[in-house]
């Protein structure tokens, strides 16, 4: 049995989860075997991941599960994983998923593999794709315990209503007691985080200064999408340092990136070359990052800029 | 306070990434290897200024061959204790973590930190291993700390937003940026350094329960499309019919 745990932030379930249970559905038809959900704590509208192909879907209501602690999850997965008689456990590569994944494998002497990028090979043996070098290359990982542990990479794949609503069943698993106290929780309302944006807007040091950013906030505006910047912006502190996306900062793969007045180093590509379309805008011909694009525009960034807002203005009245 | 700081070697950000061995291993030819950012940056500059700040001490722990001796002497050199060697290949997470908390287990720390990720296999994984393998909280991207007595307030990284939570010692931190700035190594330091203790101790019983395959590179772009700058509709065209993205 493949055993998913969906997760569900403030008690909501978002689009990485579902494309977590596609995953996990795709998965078990590979190996003959049926698909199952789990969700923790109180949980809205847990049923419809039977939509995307959970055959069941088991929820451990618990107060002490709202709030995230990778040690209560772990033993809670695991002792779920058991009961059901789960082999392979699948989760998001989220902030949450990657911070139980490792202990998972730890505690059910699982192969881990984070970050996979495509659904499993399964033919004699279990291996799995995943991005390595930030980008720079794809390792084949093969799995060789009877336990196997996965996280899915965000916007691999995208969610697939294979049925219908499933009714939710409380399972009954022991919750241990945390060790840590959350005291404040803090979030960003109205954006979406960066690893999740589809749509991202990025700017760099060709912006000149922090004061200009009003043309980059209204193209993102536009187009619903989440703005970003490159590792000088933010080490100036022109930018927050959680819009640094790169190798050390943040790594997305959306699927559109639009990159104004960013040279295109090395270390910026290997956070964001994993972006289905780029769009690169910079005066300088030059610059490397067009080799990477997929549409270039050579041009005065404070010309160009608001005229594609205006274009996107454009089209969506037309 | 007793700090353990692990460290991994990793190639340098701009190396160039090939494989050798019918793509089944990394080409390490021509390539410079450093100490992972995340794991100097923020993990062990974090643990020299709490040491500073409350006395005790800062031990570096790296598991790999004698080559990564140069990296575990810059660490030294930046301001740790001592170091500890586990003389063996690093060939798996679990495998790593194993040996950590082998070590860890053996030197009572009352914080064990590691960089949020390697920046080679970017899969964060060994933190959340070693924790559960010495049964301990573990608080994953941390941006910030303190420690008063034994309770630590961290500040973490959670998706859309940040966290603020208590922990009591002991406990496995992943640091990301922002919990400090990078240190440069001085004169002094990197003198010091050399007659800073390094031990080295063989690697306990661990299987590998992953191996990797192949390498294989992305599938390379096509070529750049270049747009007239006077003419966004034409882009905006573009991404709506041929790249279906908007």
């Amino acid at each position: 049995m493949v055993l998913v745990y969906a997760e569900s932030p403030r008690g909501q379930i978002k689009k990485s989860a579902l494309e977590t249970v596609t995953y996990g559905y795709q998965t078990a038809q590979k190996m003959g075997v049926d698909c199952v959900a789990i969700t923790l704590g109180n949980v809205d509208n847990a049923a419809q991941l039977g939509q995307y192909g959970a055959s069941k879907v088991y929820n451990v209501a618990n107060e002490s599960l709202n709030d995230f602690d990778s040690q209560v999850v772990t033993s809670v997965l695991a002792e779920a994983a058991n009961k059901l008689g789960a082999t392979v456990v699948i989760l998001g590569h989220t902030s949450t998923g990657k911070s139980v994944l490792g202990r998972l494998a730890a505690k059910m002497d699982a192969g881990s593999v984070p970050g996979v990028n495509a659904i499993p090979n399964i033919n004699g043996t279990f291996s799995v794709t995943k991005n390595v070098f930030s980008g720079k290359a794809i390792a084949e990982v093969q799995v060789n315990s009877d336990h196997k542990v996965l996280s899915v990479m965000g916007n691999s794949l995208q969610p697939e209503v294979v049925g219908e609503d499933v009714a939710v069943e409380t399972l009954d698993v022991s919750v241990p007691a945390s060790k840590i106290k959350v005291k404040e929780v803090k979030t960003i309302d109205g954006e979406v985080p960066l690893p999740e944006a589809e749509l991202v807007v990025s700017a760099g040091r060709g912006m000149k200064g922090p004061e200009n950013w009003g043309i980059i906030e209204a193209l993102a505006d536009e187009l619903g999408a989440t703005t970003a910047c490159s590792r000088p912006v933010a080490d100036t502190g022109w930018r927050p340092h959680h819009e640094h996306v790169g190798q050390t900062g943040v790594a997305i793969r959306p699927n559109l990136y639009i990159a104004a007045g960013i040279s295109g180093a090395i270390q910026h590509l290997a956070g964001v070359n994993s972006s289905k379309v780029i769009v690169v805008i910079n005066k300088d011909p030059e610059a490397p990052f067009f080799k990477a694009a997929t549409y270039g525009v050579v041009g005065d960034l404070f010309e160009v800029v608001p005229r594609l807002t205006q274009a996107i203005k454009d089209f969506k009245a037309s | 306070m007793k700090l353990l700081v692990c460290v991994s070697k990793t190639p340098e950000t701009t190396a160039k990434i090939a494989f050798t061995n019918n793509d089944s291993e990394f080409d390490t030819s021509g390539v410079q290897f450093i100490m992972n950012p995340y794991d100097e940056w923020y993990a062990l500059v974090r643990a020299l200024e709490l040491k500073e700040q409350l006395g005790g001490s800062v031990t570096i722990l790296n598991v790999g061959p004698a080559s990564n001796d140069a990296v575990i002497r810059k660490g030294l050199a930046i301001g740790a204790d001592d170091a500890i060697r586990v003389n063996a290949e690093p060939k798996s997470s679990l495998y790593v973590a194993k040996q950590i908390a082998a070590v860890a287990k053996e030197g009572g720390y009352d914080v064990i930190f590691l960089g949020k990720e390697s920046i080679d296999y970017n899969g964060s994984e060994v933190s959340a291993m070693t924790a559960e393998l010495l049964d301990m909280p573990f608080i994953s991207y941390a941006t910030k700390m303190d420690i008063d007595g034994s309770t630590a307030t961290i500040e973490r990284e959670i998706e859309g937003g940040t966290e603020v939570l208590e922990v009591d010692t002991p406990f496995v931190l992943s640091a990301a940026k922002g919990m400090a700035e990078q240190r440069i190594p001085n004169m002094r330091g990197i003198m010091m350094a050399k007659r800073k203790p390094l031990k080295v101790v063989e690697a306990v019983e661990a299987n590998d329960l992953t191996t990797v395959a192949t390498y294989t590179m992305p599938p390379s772009k096509t070529e750049v499309k270049m747009i007239d700058p006077e003419n966004m509709d034409e882009l905006v065209r573009l991404l709506h019919e041929e790249s279906k993205v908007i």
